[in-house]
């Protein structure tokens, strides 16, 4: 999933001041998993910057709302029945959502809500870790399924370096060597030759380097 | 602000301090009228939203009540709502609402007695930190505005 924080209610309450009327919007995909952006974390947010505005004897009308997906058009046009008389959208979505919004209403300052932040993975009740970057080319099949593009912190592709100490990232004692990870899982899996061939040069134009990416399917697209 | 009475909601779990103040009733155990009290199958059914909506719609001060440690009937339940509370308090702080306003207390169903000592300690405390600052500005025509999502 896509992960997301909130961002400090200082700096969301100074993006709301200037206005009467906001529709908050959150998301019921990877920020509701993640507890960042869903129906519950809209309903906080709204209650704190309603408190937090009324104290300075400032009234403001939040209408919340959360879509059941903010990246997909086909969802976005619940707002338009919302979106009369509003000042301005707060979204609780990941930057694709803040995007998709400021792109179907052009009239209406767009604010993010929340910080996104990785590709991750849910390590246990709260914990999310980043385990994909998205590179375009997947490695997972070579790696014991292990991706050492998200998990080295050097993204080496051929073993670790000389800061890798008892199965731990010279970075923080808190961060695994994925290349030990890498390791341990091939020798389990019986797999070490995989160890010993040498992975060439990574061709990062896959992964972002040849600019804005885009998925053209010629059986779907319109 | 000498006859200032806070409202304090107190949320209390069905299985220790909700049987607590019936114990205090019993016993003739007078504790402030200023808590008001909300009966919770659980403290961990308490939820942040529950906190800040008791906070939004006029309360000086709230607290959860659950079980002694290793005492909840749902197996931690308690130990939830004592991280929720935290997290709260920080929310609260960051608005500038003061995290004191809210706390989290622990008691078993026998403890009358100490329910109603609960109850007069928050309530001065809160007495102390005087009118939440929400309050003077809901009544002063500013009124709060509800979403339009319920919430459960």
């Amino acid at each position: 999933m896509i992960t997301a924080e909130r961002k400090p209610l200082d700096e969301l309450i100074g993006y709301v001041r200037p206005y009467e009327r906001i529709l908050l919007v959150g998301c019921n995909e990877c920020v509701t998993v993640c507890a960042a952006g869903g129906r519950k974390e809209v309903g906080l947010l709204a209650s704190a910057l309603r408190m937090s505005l009324l104290q300075g004897g400032k009234s403001i009308d939040i209408k919340e709302i959360t879509l059941e997906r903010q990246c997909d058009p086909e969802y976005m046009e619940e707002l338009v029945a919302h979106i009369g008389g509003v000042d301005a959208i707060m979204s609780m979505a990941c930057g694709c959502g803040v995007q998709e919004v400021a792109r179907r209403f052009k009239d209406k300052p767009v604010f993010p809500a929340v910080n996104t932040k990785f590709m991750g993975a849910s390590e246990r009740q709260g914990v999310w870790a980043e385990r994909c970057q998205g590179c375009g080319d997947c490695l997972l099949g070579l790696t014991g399924g292990i991706c050492p593009i998200a998990r080295c912190s050097k993204q080496l592709m051929n073993g670790p370096c000389g800061g890798s100490t008892k199965g731990k990232c010279e970075i923080s004692p808190d961060v695994d060597c994925a290349w030990q990870l890498i390791w341990d899982r091939l020798k389990e899996l019986g797999m070490t030759d995989r160890y010993e061939e040498i992975m060439p040069a990574k061709d990062w134009r896959t992964a972002g380097g040849g600019g804005p990416r885009k998925i053209i399917r010629e059986d779907l697209a319109e | 602000m000498d006859n200032f009475e806070p409202v304090i909601v107190a949320f209390c779990c069905h299985y220790c301090a909700y049987t607590a103040a019936d114990m205090a009733g019993s016993q003739r155990i007078c504790y402030p009228a200023n808590v008001k009290i909300v009966r919770v199958p659980c403290s961990g059914r308490v939820d942040a939203i529950h906190i800040m909506k008791a906070f939004e719609n006029g309360a000086d001060g709230v607290y959860v009540a659950g079980c002694l440690e290793g005492d909840c009937h749902f197996k931690n339940g308690n130990i939830k709502a004592a991280r929720r509370v935290a997290y709260v308090r920080k929310m609260l702080d960051e608005i500038g609402l003061n995290g004191e306003r809210l706390e989290m207390v622990l008691m078993s169903a026998g403890m009358g007695e100490h329910f109603a000592e609960t109850a007069r300690r928050i309530t001065e405390k809160i007495r102390k930190l005087g009118p939440s600052p929400i309050k003077p500005a809901a009544l002063s025509g500013a009124g709060v505005s509800r979403g339009a999502e319920a919430h459960t």
